[in-house]
């Protein structure tokens, strides 16, 4: 079995809010002093399908992305994905649409060999758009089953565990197929061992370029029209008194009143 | 043209997507998929409902079809209408948003990005526009005099995926979405033991419900239905009590609909007190107990 994880390299999105600044020019974030990490939902997709990993499954990583995103193809070999590949992304380019971006997978998919079973994070923590693994189902003409966190065989056949709002379903499903992937406390990315990390830099790593996929670079879908950040701290009361006794007395009072009304 | 609503099932949510598609000014065709027609029926100008169990290949297969030609579809933000939008978008040649907060007549959407840190508002390209939003925050569309008569579609079975198991975590009746009062979790609170102990118990006293942050669901101190934020529930209730939750950007992104955001944090400079009107900086284990007897009395 074939098994491709996409995975995308963002800023870092635990930056704190007092640190984060936007380039309203360029419409997207200053890159200032915050690291640059594998999107969280990528390494949860990419440890989903380690621990599904059939006997005879072979697991590749695939990026789109600046040459920096060899550390995200190095980490995911780190974490014993058995194959990289990486199509490489102008690094001033303007940020890449969901649509161009599965064009571009799609593309390197079809290049790198046929997969049974392509896994994608449910969104990315910079854009949040949460539709390129839906989107290259769509290119691939592939079915997609989305927020799933949780894969099995049962019979020769594959089983899909997703989150719904109210619960889970399980899908029976038919290969090929493309699954976005949630987090959950089983799906919590492993921590590779540093011997692993030593080895992955020398394995070897398939790069393409979008001339060599064939992919326009143009970014087609939507256009982001304005970029801001909104204005919404308030000021906090803290709860005074003498005594911790005092200080929660006046908490419960507080808490009673706005709930009050109800 | 006309604005094309995906509904399964009717509730504030669907009110709320009506309530957008009413004032783009066009005629409104809601489509519904499962049970609510009948309720959908007395807002929109045409209805289709389509008789399945829901399962996303044939769904998408019946829904291309009703919306060909429409200006914009809408959808809001459950699991069904994540799943749906983008592949349905691709279909018709439009193209997708998510997460939309508001909508204007030019079709652009304004949506939180880099996890609730800043907003954009995002053009479309292409048409339509498929775009699912955060429908329970918009204002309902008025009653219309008369009921729109309801057309009625099968979908086809046959497909690569199907579902053959669905279980319910969360009642019904009980929507986090819909909760008034909510007591929330994070990662300070150390276990499952605090949840079940103590603030299981005050969520009781406020008549709250419970939820938490993705820290606590990942550690599997709770269910993942209980999960509030970016990629999790988007809430608006009165009163949300904040329990050891640091306040990250992609947490407060669930409950910026929140009237009242009261944090209990041992840590003066988490960021969670920015965004509370007030709160208490002290360990939670102290506090709670303490408050609990308080709000006893109080009753
Ligand atoms: C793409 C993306 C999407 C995300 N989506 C979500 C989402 O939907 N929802 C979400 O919640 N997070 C989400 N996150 C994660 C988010 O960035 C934070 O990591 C997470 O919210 C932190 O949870 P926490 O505050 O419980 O834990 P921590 O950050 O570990 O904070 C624990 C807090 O508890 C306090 N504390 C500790 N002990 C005590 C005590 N005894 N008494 C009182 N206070 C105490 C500490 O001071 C601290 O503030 C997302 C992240 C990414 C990258
Ligand atoms: N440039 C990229 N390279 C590899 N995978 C990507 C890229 N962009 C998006 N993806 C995949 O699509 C998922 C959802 O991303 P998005 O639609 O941008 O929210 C990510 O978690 C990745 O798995």
């Amino acid at each position: 079995m074939n098994i491709l994880v996409c995975m995308k390299q963002i800023l870092d999105p635990e930056v704190p809010a007092r640190d984060f600044r936007i380039d309203a020019t360029r419409k997207e974030a200053e890159r200032g002093s915050a690291s640059l990490v594998t999107n969280i939902f990528c390494e949860n997709a990419l440890e989903t399908a380690l621990q599904f990993r059939p006997a005879d499954a072979r697991i590749t990583v695939l990026s789109y992305g600046p040459a920096s995103a060899e550390e995200t193809l190095r980490k995911a070999l780190a974490m014993k994905a058995d194959a990289a590949a990486l199509v490489l992304r102008e690094d001033d380019a303007a940020p890449a649409d969901p649509l161009h971006a599965a064009r571009v997978l799609a593309a390197a998919a079809r290049k790198l060999g046929t997969f049974d079973l392509i896994l994608t994070g449910r969104e990315a923590g910079d854009w949040g758009a949460g539709q390129t693994g839906a989107l290259l189902a769509e290119e691939l003409r592939l079915p997609c089953i989305a927020f799933a966190d949780t894969l099995s065989m049962d019979g020769g056949k594959l089983r899909v565990k997703r989150q719904t709002e109210w619960g889970w379903e399980l899908f029976e499903a038919e290969t090929p197929v493309v699954v976005t992937i949630t987090n959950d406390e089983h799906n919590v990315p492993r921590i590779p061992k540093v011997r692993d990390v030593m080895l992955a830099h020398r394995q070897p790593l398939t790069q393409f370029t979008l001339a060599e996929l064939g992919v326009s670079a143009a970014n087609d879908y939507y256009e982001v029209e304005e970029l801001f950040i909104p204005k919404k701290e308030s000021a906090c009361e803290l709860v005074a008194g003498d005594t911790l006794e005092q200080k929660v007395d006046v908490l419960a009072r507080r808490l009673v009143e706005v709930t009050a009304s109800l | 043209m006309s604005i094309v609503t995906i509904h399964f099932g009717f509730d504030r949510a669907a009110e709320g997507l009506l309530g957008a598609a009413r004032r783009l000014g066009d005629e409104v065709h809601a489509v519904v998929i499962g049970d609510g027609a009948e309720d959908v029926a007395r807002y929109a100008d045409r209805v289709t409902a389509i008789d399945m169990d829901y399962s996303p290949e044939p769904c998408l297969n019946a829904l291309v079809p009703l919306c060909a030609g429409a200006k914009a579809v809408l959808l809001a933000n459950d699991t069904y209408s994540q799943e749906l939008a983008p592949r349905l978008a691709y279909r018709l040649g439009g193209n997708a948003v998510g997460d939309g907060v508001a909508i204007d007549e030019k079709l652009r959407v304004t949506r939180q990005v880099y996890g609730g840190k800043a907003q954009a508002v995002i053009a479309p390209k292409r048409s339509p526009l498929v775009a699912w939003l955060r429908a329970r925050s918009f204002a309902p569309a008025p009653l219309r005099d008369a009921v729109a008569e309801i057309e009625r579609v099968r979908a086809a079975g046959d497909a690569k995926t199907k579902i053959i198991e669905r279980k319910r975590e969360t009642q019904a009746e009980a929507r986090l979405e819909d909760a008034r009062v909510i007591v929330s979790g994070g990662r300070g609170i150390g276990g499952p033991e605090g949840f079940a102990t103590e603030l299981q118990p005050l969520a009781h006293l406020l008549g709250a419900q419970m939820a938490a942050s993705r820290a606590a669901c990942d550690a599997g101190w709770v269910p993942p239905t209980w999960q509030v934020g970016q990629t999790g529930k988007k809430v608006a209730p009165e009163l949300y009590l904040a329990i050891a939750i640091t306040g990250a950007s992609q947490h407060m992104a669930g409950i910026s609909e929140a009237k009242n955001i009261a944090a209990i944090n041992i840590d003066p400079d988490a960021p969670i007190f920015r965004h509370a009107r007030f709160g208490i900086v002290e360990d939670y284990r102290k506090v709670v107990p303490l408050l609990r007897e308080k709000l006893a009395k109080m009753k």
